[in-house]
């Protein structure tokens, strides 16, 4: 299996606060894959479904989302998080 | 999937207000995939817990998935404990008492739970908040 890679810039307000990284976690755990983000390209990694750890990841706005993923349907959990991050949690 | 309901959120405070409060971070944050219901109070509506009410409250945010309940301070957890063990017995393995803190241990332990999670991820995802 291949790991897929995405990033994806926070261009929201508040960037990667309580309730974008609830809506992250929750679209995380929707694929089978396993999902993993970090604020630099090259890591430290942290798992996206779990919501505690996202929480305390606290990306600004300006900041750049690394995501990285392994499995059947990693292609589609790093479009679908990047697409998220591109649409800014739906919050503006 | 789509037929296994989600583990249930159960919010108990001594304060009416910090339950309710509590309960619609987790609405607005998390959203109403959730069974979830919030207690607080003593029966004459001053400061404190009921284990009637909590029970209800138990009762309200029931899933087969099983319910876990988020306290404050001291007689919350105490409370809630005797509602447990007041429950059916076939009902009470399925019910925990997280160790956490109540305001975001209900946002984490409902994100968690709206995920699909078992009730041994939920509780440990809340859990998780006190493992610095």
């Amino acid at each position: 299996m291949q790991e897929v890679k995405g990033h994806a810039l926070l261009t929201n307000e508040v960037g990667l606060h309580a309730r974008p990284s609830v809506k992250l976690t929750q679209l995380a755990k929707r694929f089978a894959a396993t999902v993993e983000i970090a604020i630099a390209a090259d890591g430290p990694w942290t798992d996206a479904k779990s919501p505690v750890k996202i929480m305390r990841v606290k990306a600004a706005k300006g900041e750049t989302l690394y995501m990285r993923a392994n499995g059947a349907d990693a292609e589609d959990a790093v479009r679908a998080l990047a697409d998220l991050v591109n649409r800014k949690f739906d919050e503006e | 999937m789509g037929e296994q309901k989600n583990v249930g959120i159960v919010i108990v405070s001594h304060s009416a207000k910090v339950a309710e409060g509590a309960a619609d971070m987790v609405r607005q944050m998390v959203g109403d995939s959730v069974p979830l219901a919030a207690v607080g109070g003593n029966a004459d509506g001053g400061l404190g817990t009921d284990v009637g009410a909590i029970m209800g409250a138990i009762d309200k945010a029931w899933s087969e998935s099983g319910v876990a309940i988020l306290v404050d301070l001291g007689g919350a957890e105490t409370n809630s404990e005797m509602a447990v063990e007041m429950m059916p017995e076939d009902r009470r393995e399925r019910i925990v008492i997280c160790n956490a803190p109540l305001v975001e241990g209900a946002v984490m332990a409902a994100t968690e739970a709206s995920g699909g999670s078992s009730l041994d991820a939920v509780r440990a995802t809340a859990e998780e908040l006190m493992g610095g």
